[in-house]
């Protein structure tokens, strides 16, 4: 007894009853613990979406330093929106419909070099020229424009770029030319979510030549003073400040000047809530949702959205006589 | 009388056959509470993403719908396989989705508005999608406040029940309220329409078949 030591005392021996069920004890807790992990888990799946992973090596092509010439800070001294926010909450449909779909998967599967960027249409010089030419032919501006999402969000982006004026007056509209058709890659494999049918594929924007001309209207090429990620639309992308950010066609394959207006991939899928012009305006609500505030990302509160995103003196005049309520 | 007495004390140490599952109830109620869990720890890691309310609103009302939709299966569930224990956990998964959606309009109207009633009511009236998950809203509070076992007493089981089909109404509002929201890609609503269909069609096909057994028995 005494190599034992001393005995428990009686009040610390497991009941009998207790040692009986033992198992049928243990096996309990396990099935809670798994049905607990169950539900748990199974909530998540259904909701939450797929997450942002972070993005490692396996890149087509990660983002590299731009050489920028000048500067405009155009968002009337507003602290730019972090880089993280920029490239990780993004619609690019062409990748999945979730905002974290495009950081997760554009970069693994979309090559932006080499690529061709088609001038065609109306004008004096069509032809084909490989983006990185297109970036010798211009100096390299840093651009910093507030962003009006059409879901009223919105952000304070640094884009690089040129202006889209630079680049039309160097391949000459001719007289017959209105407006400026871009268009998206149409490839499935670079961008898988073209086989599913959410929209009308290649993605189509456009605009009317003289906003096509317009100083602010930027064909971006980078942001944060480097080249594009994938899921911001590399290589080559429009940024038009005054309008929703659906406008901003990105990874444009194709710049045609035309003679009537584009149709354009938003405005034929739903016509009654995306048009043409798309210029940011509080009085013109979206069917389903207010457009008199936004929340700037990283913001708590609403804040009211400004006529022409805050741009009304340097474009207010682009539309001088028309109805913008119908014309929206 | 020797040969029994000596049994009881083993058949007395058998385990007493209680209810089967008993981890089914506290299981589904600690896994339920998960995407609360889930939030608060993104919330306060500041991993919600690049527009968190955004995204609290949108899991809140998504977590809310499925809980709907699953406290609405679990009669058929017994009706088709002759399962009772999905009747254990009904209450709960109502109580659930309830309670979800509370949280989904408490972030809407504080965090995402601001309580500013004036854009809020404004929003009620002028938006489709806002006006029917308001009227879902509407339709699922009663439910939440009757679910107890006093509620069902006062009310009288016929009445209660009754007044608890107005569940189906909530669900088809609610799958309503999700597809008018998204922009462009309905898969998903359309999977819970689909799901909530089949619910309603297997009640109802159940619902006259009894009626026609009913009228063929002798007993009137």
């Amino acid at each position: 007894m005494d190599e034992l030591g001393p005995a428990p005392p009686s009040s610390e021996i497991t009941s009998e009853r207790h040692y009986l069920r033992r198992r049928e004890f243990l096996r309990n807790a396990g099935l809670f613990t798994a049905t607990a992990a169950t539900v748990a888990g199974g909530l998540r799946f259904l909701t939450s979406g797929r997450r942002v992973t972070d993005r490692k090596g396996k890149d087509a092509a990660a983002p590299t330093a731009l050489d920028v010439a000048k500067r405009l800070e155009e968002a009337g001294g507003e602290e730019p929106t972090p880089e993280r926010d920029v490239t990780t909450y993004n619609n690019f449909y062409e990748f999945g419909t979730d905002k974290s779909d495009p950081a997760a998967y554009a970069a693994q599967t979309l090559r932006p070099r080499p690529w061709t960027v088609t001038i065609a249409g109306e004008v004096e010089k069509p032809g084909e020229v490989d983006v990185d030419q297109l970036l010798r032919w211009f100096p390299l501006e840093e651009r910093v424009y507030r962003m009006r999402c059409v879901e009223a969000w919105s952000m304070v982006i640094p884009w690089v770029g040129f202006p889209l004026g630079d680049l039309l007056r160097r391949v000459g509209p001719t007289s017959r030319a209105k407006y400026v058709q871009m268009t998206t890659l149409l490839d499935p494999e670079q961008m898988p979510e073209q086989s599913g049918r959410v929209l009308d594929w290649p993605y189509v924007e456009g605009l009317r030549i003289d906003e096509a001309m317009h100083p602010l209207t930027l064909l971006a090429v980078g942001l944060y003073g480097k080249t594009l990620p994938a899921q911001n639309g590399a290589p080559l992308r429009l940024v038009v400040p005054w309008k929703y950010g659906f406008k901003g066609v990105k990874s444009i394959v194709e710049i045609r000047l035309t003679e009537t207006e584009p149709r354009t991939t938003w405005s034929l899928a739903a016509s009654n809530e995306y048009g043409f012009y798309a210029n940011v305006n509080p009085a013109v609500d979206h069917p389903r949702w207010s457009q008199a505030t936004e929340r700037r990302i990283g913001d708590l509160r609403r804040r009211p959205t400004l006529p022409f995103n805050g741009y009304g003196e340097q474009v207010a005049s682009l539309y001088g006589g028309m109805d913008l309520r119908r014309l929206f | 009388m020797s040969a029994p007495a000596a049994a009881a004390p083993h058949a007395a140490a058998r385990p007493r056959r209680g209810k089967p599952y008993p981890w089914l109830e506290p299981g589904v109620l600690v896994g339920g509470l998960g995407p609360l869990v889930s939030l608060a720890q993104r919330a306060f890691q500041g991993t919600l993403g690049a527009d968190p309310i955004a995204q609290a609103l949108n899991e809140l009302g998504l977590v809310a719908l499925v809980f709907l939709v699953a406290s609405l299966a679990c009669t058929p569930a017994k009706i088709l396989f002759g399962w009772t224990w999905p009747l254990r956990i009904r209450r709960m998964l109502g109580v659930y989705a309830a309670l979800y959606a509370s949280l989904h309009v408490l972030t809407y109207t504080v965090l995402d508005q601001g309580l500013d009633w004036a854009a809020i009511v404004k929003d009620v009236l002028e938006r489709k999608f806002i006006y029917v998950g308001a009227a879902t809203f509407t339709l699922l509070l009663p439910l939440a406040l009757t679910s107890t076992n006093g509620a069902v007493r006062r009310l009288g089981f016929a009445r209660w029940k009754r007044l608890h089909r107005l569940a189906y109404a909530a669900g088809v509002l609610g799958v309503l309220h999700f597809y008018l929201r998204v922009k462009r890609d309905v898969a998903e609503p359309q999977a819970y329409a689909i799901a909530l269909a089949t619910l309603l069609f297997v009640r109802i096909a159940i619902a006259l078949r009894d009626r026609a057994e009913a009228q063929r028995s002798p007993i009137k």
